[in-house]
């Protein structure tokens, strides 16, 4: 992994995301769950997930599937990046008739793989991915990226014991556990306890880490298991890289002004 | 070609889910990348030949409808032909919003089975009836819902299915022993109703197997001069529009009849047809009656919701004047 590379991703994405936050105005945008995700979304789509313009439809593509729609402009802001979505085209971001909404719309040409934002059904969606592609003995990983709010959803549990039943050990599942969820703390709206020991519990190869330490997020992702799906916990900071919005939650959905936006800029 | 009158009669003694099982073990022989998917539902669904002989090509996902969607959604977005399958309240409501997000939405092209539909679980009450499916899965676009009529029926839906350009929602309804409705080799096209019985005073617009007692009220009332058309409208979407107006048209009455609360069902999708031409005609809709009422037999609850044959005379010469 080359770390400067990393790193400037990771800066462009949040770049991306303020901007595009910026341009839609009032229109507000999912800003501090973008941010938290970031740095994971820099490691993937800049050292790992082997995606490109003129490939987006190979059968031996990589597949990620970003459970937490929410947080698309992380997601829209790294296919700018690798230039498989035009910059320009950030600034029609919830605009009328526009296929950059506030969730992800399907989009394979564009590097979407699913329509997704009404949480919990991303992770089932991938377990049908990964099953596909064992059918078809291809060696392409499936990534999904969920929220730590989201596991308040059932269905997240019923797929992450279908993973472990059917030995997925073509899945990577992301967990962005930044603490917080639309109206509050987790521990103060749903306890979550320990999700790593509930992962672990179903059977899951679990790794705890910093999702904010580049190396430590390739390393985990990279690392291989056999015969079981792996969850990474990934510890994150919600609108992490922009010290005005970490941990306040007050950023979850919001409006970035003239001024905060030429403020905030700077210090990125 | 197989032995038609032979599997007609072999079929409808075993009834719509074991036909099923049956005919999944065919088109796993027409279609390689054919995956089925279930819910803990291997034998109510007369999957355990097809189990055992292709364990590749089943999934079971345990007791868990939404990540059945989910999953059969991924597989077909990778390019497999799916059939899902288990009882028909779980296949729909319990996974309603995947199935909207997943192949409404997204389009990603499942068959979905819905196994014992309407009332003939009875006797196991109303969390095994579903009389709510149709109307649900109607209001999400990009999905067709298809009624077979009988066990003959269904392997011709089963087959179109597959090859159709939506989802497809394919309700079994009556339990073994079910009543023959086609005899003999008809033209079948998802979509286009059926005339059964041609008549000229009443036409009864129903789907699924009640259709045999609607067949029955028929021959009855052409004994006390009341001539009555019997239509199968096994697709409730896309409903056969054209269909419904040239049959309803000159006739004393239109009946629906089904197992199905009348709110949503066939019964709605033939009056919001006809509401919207000039014709005059007076619309009677048979069917559950927006209530739950107490469990029992099939008869029994049939009997209640003025579905047997004696009530739907009844209902049609109280009606016809």
């Amino acid at each position: 992994m080359n770390l400067k590379n990393t790193k400037n991703f990771a800066t462009n994405i949040r770049k991306n995301i303020i901007y595009t936050a910026y341009k839609a105005g009032s229109k507000s945008a999912h800003i501090g769950g973008a941010l938290s995700i970031a740095d994971i979304i820099a490691v993937l789509y800049s050292n790992i997930i082997k995606i490109k313009k003129t490939r987006t439809l190979d059968d031996k593509r990589d597949r990620f599937i970003l459970s937490k729609g929410h947080a698309c402009l992380a997601l829209y802001s790294a296919l700018v990046e690798k230039k498989i979505i035009k910059k320009k085209d950030l600034e029609t971001f919830e605009t009328d008739g526009s296929y950059l909404l506030g969730h992800p719309i399907i989009n394979k040409l564009s590097g979407i793989e699913f329509s997704t934002g009404s949480l919990g059904m991303g992770l089932s969606l991938g377990i049908g991915v990964a099953i596909a592609a064992k059918k078809k003995n291809r060696s392409h990983k499936v990534f999904v990226l969920m929220g730590d709010g989201e596991c308040n959803e059932g269905s997240v549990w019923e797929a992450i014991m279908c993973a472990c039943h059917f030995k997925l050990d073509n899945m990577v599942i992301i967990v962005d556990k930044n603490n917080l969820q639309q109206t509050g703390r987790n521990s103060e709206i749903m306890d979550l306890k320990s999700l790593t020991n509930k992962f672990k519990s179903f059977g899951c190869h679990t790794i705890e880490i910093d999702g904010h330490d580049y190396k430590k997020l390739f390393n985990s992702i990279t690392k291989k298991t056999l015969n079981r799906p792996k969850v990474i916990v990934a510890k994150t900071i919600k609108g992490k890289g922009i010290k005005l919005f970490e941990n306040d939650n007050n950023w979850h959905h919001s409006i970035i002004t003239k001024t905060i936006y030429k403020d905030i800029l700077k210090k990125i | 070609m197989m032995d038609l009158k032979k599997n007609i009669k072999l079929w409808s003694n075993l009834g719509m889910r074991a036909t099923f099982g049956l005919i999944a073990m065919e088109l796993e022989k027409k279609y390689p990348n054919l995956i089925i998917t279930t819910a803990d539902v291997s034998t109510s669904a007369g999957l355990d030949r097809f189990k055992s002989k292709h364990p590749d090509k089943y999934i079971d996902v345990g007791i868990a409808e939404q990540n059945l969607l989910g999953v059969s959604a991924g597989l077909s977005s990778e390019g497999f032909k799916v059939i899902s399958t288990t009882f028909s309240p779980f296949q729909t409501l319990r996974c309603c919003e995947q199935i909207k997000v997943n192949l409404g939405y997204m389009k990603h092209k499942i068959c979905m089975v819905g196994l014992a539909s309407g009332l003939v679980l009875g006797n196991l009450g109303f969390t095994h009836c579903s009389i709510e499916d149709i109307g649900v899965l109607r209001s999400i676009p990009n999905i067709a819902i298809v009624v077979p009529s009988d066990p003959y029926e269904l392997y011709k839906v089963l087959n179109q299915s597959i090859e159709y350009k939506d989802s497809v929602y394919i309700r079994l309804t009556a339990g073994p022993n079910t009543k023959i409705i086609n005899k003999d080799e008809y033209e079948f096209e998802i979509g286009k109703a059926k005339e059964i019985l041609p008549g000229n005073d009443v036409v009864i617009f129903s789907c699924g197997n009640i259709i045999s007692n609607c067949l029955e009220a028929a021959s009855v009332l052409k004994e006390k001069n009341i001539d009555c058309s019997v239509v199968n409208i096994h697709t409730i979407k896309p409903i056969d529009a054209e269909a419904i107006l040239e049959k309803s048209k000159d006739k004393k009455l239109v009946i629906t009849v089904e197992e199905h609360n009348i709110i949503g069902g066939l019964g709605s999708a033939v009056a919001e047809v006809l509401s919207e031409e000039t014709l005059k005609c007076k619309l009677k809709r048979i069917g559950i009656n927006d209530y739950y009422s107490s469990g029992g037999s099939y008869e029994y609850l049939k009997n209640i919701y003025g579905l047997s044959t004696e009530k739907i005379i009844q209902t049609i010469l109280s009606n016809i004047n």
